[in-house]
C-alpha cells in the first residue's frame, strides 16, 4: 500500500484518482472535492415538465439519449429528494406560486436548469398570462436555449452544471436569493 | 355537384321549419364560405337550439365562443357551432351582444356548454345567466379583466401571488364536516400523473370519490391573443405547440383553414405530404398516450417500447425538416419544401418498424392481468352522453360512435384510400386504449398507400400574394426580391368573412374558426380544442370512483395541456 499525491489539487477528482484507489485502495483529495464529486455524478432530476420542452425532456431520458450515462436518472417527483429542478416549458403566471413553493421545499444544495426559450425568458410568448423567464422568481444555474432544444442541448447543460459543481464555480445569483423578485 | 344540392335542399327546409316554428323577421340565415349560419336575436338563442336538438336536426354543440368587434356597436357576437353527428351536417348560430347585456346559459340544453361558457366569460366578460358557477376557468384568480377584448393589451401580464383553495366542479369550496369526516386531496400541478400542468382536487370518503373539481390553465398560454397579433404565416409556429405531441396535425389545421378562407386548392402532393405528416404524427400520438397511461398505471416497460418507436418519427422529422418536435412544416398554400431524396423511402421502413413494434406491444400490454384489471370497466361512457359532452376523436369511437372526420368528411383524398375506423363498445379506458392501438395499424396502411401512390409536382402553389418565392428568385431578380419584401412586409391578404375549419386530429375534431378583417393578421382565430370537450366530463367521471382510477381515466383522455389552455 502506498499513498499517492493528488496531480489535479484544485480541480476535483480525476479519473486515475479514482483508478488508483481502485487498485490501491488509497487515494488523497480534499473532502469538498470528494463530496462535489458524488454530487455531479449524482444528480437527482425534478422533471418538472409543462409543455412542450416536457416532451422532449421524455426523450432525454429515453431509450436513445439515456440520461443515466449521465448519473442523473433517479427522476425523484418529491422535491424533497431532489437536487436538481429542471424546468422544461412555458412558466405561466398562474403556476408561479406552485414553482416557487416546490423550489424552496428543495433540499440545499439545490441547482435548477431553465429547459428552452420558454423557461429562459417567456419565448415567442410574449403575452398577458405566460412569465417572462423562471429567473424573474427562481435562481437559474443553466439555460439550455431552443424551442424545443435538442436532447443533445440538454444534456450538455447537465454536462456544463457538472462542471460547475467540479469545479466549485461561485454562483452569486444562488447567493443573493431570497424569494421571487416580481416587478 | 350532388352534395352541394343537397345541402341548398337541407337549408330551404331548415330555413321552412324555423319560420313556422318562431315567425320572427330578425332571424336570418345566409351562407358563407360554404358553411350556413343562423342569426338570432340573443333572447331567442336558446329556444332556438333546443328547437334545433329536440327536433334532431344537430345533435352536438362542437363549440361556443365569441368576438369583440369593438367598436362595432353591439359590441360582442356569442359564436356556436352545431354538429349533426349522423349526416355530418354543421349550422353556426350566432347572436350580436351589447356591453353589460346578459346572455341566457345554454347548460340546461347541451352539458358541454358550462366549460365554453366559463371561457367566453374569462376570456370577454360575457355574462351567461342561469350558468351553474360562472368563474374563471384559463386566467388565474387574481387576473383582472377580459384578456381576449380588442382593448386589453397583449403584453399586459398580472403577477399571481398564492395558488387557488380547492374548490369543486360545481364553484363550491372544500369544507370541514365533522358528521362525514371527509378528507380534501390535492392533485397536481405538479405531480407525476397529472402529466405537469393539470390539477386534480377531491374530496374523499376513504378511497371513494364524493366530490370533485379540476383547476385548468397552468399553460395558458394566450395563443389566441398570440394570433391576432402575428402574421398569417407567422401564426404557424404557435400552432405547433398547441399538441405538442403532434405538431404537424395542428400545422395542416390551421393552414386548411386558411387556405379555405383564401379560396385555394393545394396540390396533389401537397396533400399527399400531409397525409403522410398527419398520419405519423397520429401514431406518436397514441404512443405518448398510451405510454404515459401505462407508465402511470405501473408498467414502466411500455414507456420506453414506445418511446423507441417514437424517436424513429423523430429521426423522420429531423430529416424532412430539421425539427424533432414543433416541424413547422406546413405553409399556407402548401408544404415549405419538398421531402430530401429517399425520405419516402425512410418513411415506409420506419412503418415496418412500427407494425413490429406495436405488435410487440400489443402481446406485451394488451393481456397483461394487472392492465386489465386496472382498465376495464372503468372510466365506461355512453354514446349519447359522450355526445353530449362534445366528445370526439378516439374517446368517441370507444364509446362506439364510429364518427371520424376523415371519413365523414373526407379531406385531402382520405375518401380514396383503404383503412377502418376501429370502434369500441363500453368506452372505457380499455376500449380507448385498444382503439388508439387499431388506429396506428391503420395509419401504416393510410402511408403505405399514400406513398405508393405519391403524386409528382409542385409542393405548394405559386401565387404571388399568398406564397414566398424561392431564395434563387429572391437573391437572383428583382421581381423574386420584391415579391419576398412586399410578402413579408405586407403579408397574406385573405378577403372579408369568417370560416371554420376542421381536421381529425390526435384526439379528435381539431377545428379554428378564424374571422379576418381583410388585413394581415387574423381577427381572430378559435382553437376548438378536442381534449376541453373531452376533461369536461372528468369530475363526473370521477365522481363516485376510487382514487387510484382517477390516474387510470386521466391518463386515457390523452390531455395536452398546450391544447387544453392554449
Amino acid at each position: 500500500m502506498s499513498v499517492v499525491s493528488n496531480q489535479n489539487t484544485g480541480t476535483g477528482v480525476s479519473e486515475s484518482d479514482v483508478n488508483q484507489l481502485l487498485f490501491t485502495g488509497v487515494m488523497t483529495t480534499k473532502l469538498d472535492d470528494w463530496i462535489a464529486w458524488g454530487q455531479k455524478n449524482a444528480l437527482w432530476p425534478l422533471p418538472y415538465g409543462t409543455a412542450c420542452c416536457g416532451i422532449e425532456l421524455m426523450s432525454v431520458m429515453g431509450p436513445k439519449y439515456d440520461l443515466a450515462r449521465f448519473g442523473a436518472e433517479v427522476v425523484r417527483f418529491s422535491p424533497r429528494q431532489a437536487d436538481l429542478m429542471i424546468v422544461a416549458g412555458t412558466i405561466t403566471e398562474k403556476m408561479v406560486p406552485v414553482l416557487v413553493h416546490i423550489y424552496e421545499q428543495m433540499l440545499e444544495p439545490k441547482y435548477v436548469l431553465s429547459m428552452g426559450a420558454c423557461a429562459s425568458s417567456g419565448g415567442f410568448y410574449r403575452s398577458y398570462h405566460v412569465l417572462q423567464g423562471v429567473d424573474k422568481v427562481i435562481p437559474v444555474d443553466v439555460f439550455v436555449p431552443g424551442c424545443p432544444p435538442t436532447p443533445e442541448a440538454v444534456l450538455d447543460g447537465i454536462m456544463l452544471l457538472q462542471k460547475m459543481i467540479e469545479t466549485h464555480q461561485p454562483r452569486p445569483w444562488k447567493d443573493a436569493w431570497k424569494g421571487p423578485r416580481r416587478d | 355537384m350532388h352534395g352541394r344540392d343537397h345541402a341548398v335542399i337541407k337549408l330551404e327546409v331548415l330555413k321552412e321549419d324555423l319560420h313556422q316554428k318562431f315567425q320572427d323577421p330578425q332571424m336570418s340565415l345566409s351562407t358563407s364560405f360554404g358553411s350556413h349560419i343562423l342569426e338570432v336575436p340573443k333572447d331567442k338563442v336558446v329556444p332556438v337550439l333546443s328547437f334545433l336538438k329536440d327536433t334532431g336536426k344537430y345533435d352536438v354543440l362542437m363549440d361556443l365562443t365569441a368576438v369583440d368587434y369593438l367598436p362595432r356597436q353591439p359590441r360582442f357576437e356569442v359564436v356556436y357551432h352545431l354538429f349533426n353527428s349522423k349526416n355530418f351536417q354543421r349550422l353556426r348560430v350566432k347572436a350580436k351582444l351589447a356591453e353589460g347585456d346578459t346572455i341566457d346559459s345554454l347548460t340546461p340544453v347541451w352539458r358541454s356548454a358550462n366549460w365554453f361558457e366559463r371561457e367566453a366569460y374569462d376570456m370577454y366578460g360575457i355574462v351567461f345567466k342561469g350558468h351553474p358557477a360562472l368563474r374563471k376557468i384559463l386566467t388565474h384568480h387574481h387576473f383582472k379583466g377580459h384578456p381576449l377584448r380588442k382593448d386589453y393589451d397583449a403584453t399586459k401580464t398580472q403577477a399571481c401571488h398564492d395558488v387557488l383553495p380547492i374548490e369543486f366542479d360545481d364553484g363550491t369550496r372544500f369544507q370541514e364536516d365533522p358528521e362525514r369526516d371527509l378528507v380534501p386531496l390535492n392533485l397536481g400541478p405538479s405531480h407525476p400523473a397529472t402529466h405537469g400542468t393539470l390539477r386534480v382536487m377531491a374530496a374523499l370518503d376513504g378511497e371513494k370519490i364524493v366530490k370533485a373539481g379540476v383547476e385548468l390553465g397552468f399553460l395558458h398560454r394566450c395563443f389566441e391573443k398570440m394570433a391576432e397579433t402575428h402574421q398569417f404565416n407567422q401564426v404557424i409556429p404557435y400552432t405547433d405547440r398547441l399538441n405538442y405531441c403532434s405538431a404537424p396535425m395542428n400545422n395542416i389545421g390551421y393552414c386548411k383553414t386558411v387556405e379555405k378562407l383564401l379560396g385555394v386548392d393545394i396540390p396533389p402532393r401537397a396533400k399527399a405530404m400531409r397525409i403522410v405528416l398527419a398520419e405519423l404524427s397520429r401514431i406518436i400520438d397514441h404512443n405518448v398516450c398510451i405510454g404515459a397511461n401505462a407508465l402511470d398505471l405501473g408498467a414502466l416497460t411500455s414507456f420506453f417500447y414506445l418511446f423507441e418507436l417514437r424517436e424513429r418519427v423523430y429521426s423522420l422529422f429531423e430529416k424532412l425538416c430539421g425539427a424533432r418536435l414543433t416541424v413547422s412544416m406546413t405553409r399556407v398554400g402548401g408544404m415549405a419544401y419538398d421531402a430530401p431524396p429517399g425520405w419516402f423511402n425512410e418513411v415506409l421502413e420506419t412503418c415496418k418498424h412500427i407494425k413490429k413494434g406495436v405488435d410487440e406491444f400489443d402481446r406485451l400490454l394488451s393481456k397483461n392481468k394487472i392492465w386489465l384489471q386496472r382498465t376495464q370497466n372503468v372510466g365506461s361512457i355512453t354514446a349519447e352522453q359522450a355526445l353530449q359532452w362534445g366528445y370526439t376523436g378516439p374517446c368517441l369511437r370507444a364509446a362506439g360512435v364510429g364518427l371520424d372526420l376523415r371519413k365523414a368528411e373526407p379531406y385531402y383524398g382520405y375518401n380514396q384510400l383503404d383503412f377502418d375506423i376501429p370502434v369500441g363498445t363500453t368506452g372505457d379506458v380499455y376500449d380507448r386504449y385498444v382503439v388508439r392501438m387499431e388506429e396506428m395499424r391503420q395509419s401504416v396502411r393510410i402511408i403505405e398507400q399514400v406513398i405508393k401512390g405519391m403524386p409528382g409536382g409542385d409542393f405548394t402553389i405559386r401565387d404571388k400574394g399568398i406564397v414566398l418565392p424561392e431564395k434563387k428568385d429572391v437573391y437572383g431578380n428583382i421581381e423574386g426580391l420584391m415579391n419576398h419584401f412586399m410578402l413579408v412586409m405586407k403579408g397574406i391578404r385573405p378577403p372579408v368573412g369568417e370560416v371554420y375549419d376542421y381536421t381529425e386530429a390526435a384526439n379528435g375534431e381539431l377545428g379554428f374558426y378564424m374571422v379576418s378583417d381583410g388585413s394581415h393578421k387574423p381577427y381572430r382565430l378559435r382553437v376548438r380544442p378536442p381534449c376541453f370537450a373531452i376533461y369536461q366530463s372528468f369530475p363526473e367521471q370521477i365522481t363516485g370512483g376510487l382514487l387510484a382510477d382517477v390516474i387510470a381515466i386521466l391518463g386515457s383522455m390523452n390531455l395536452i395541456a398546450g391544447e387544453l389552455d392554449r
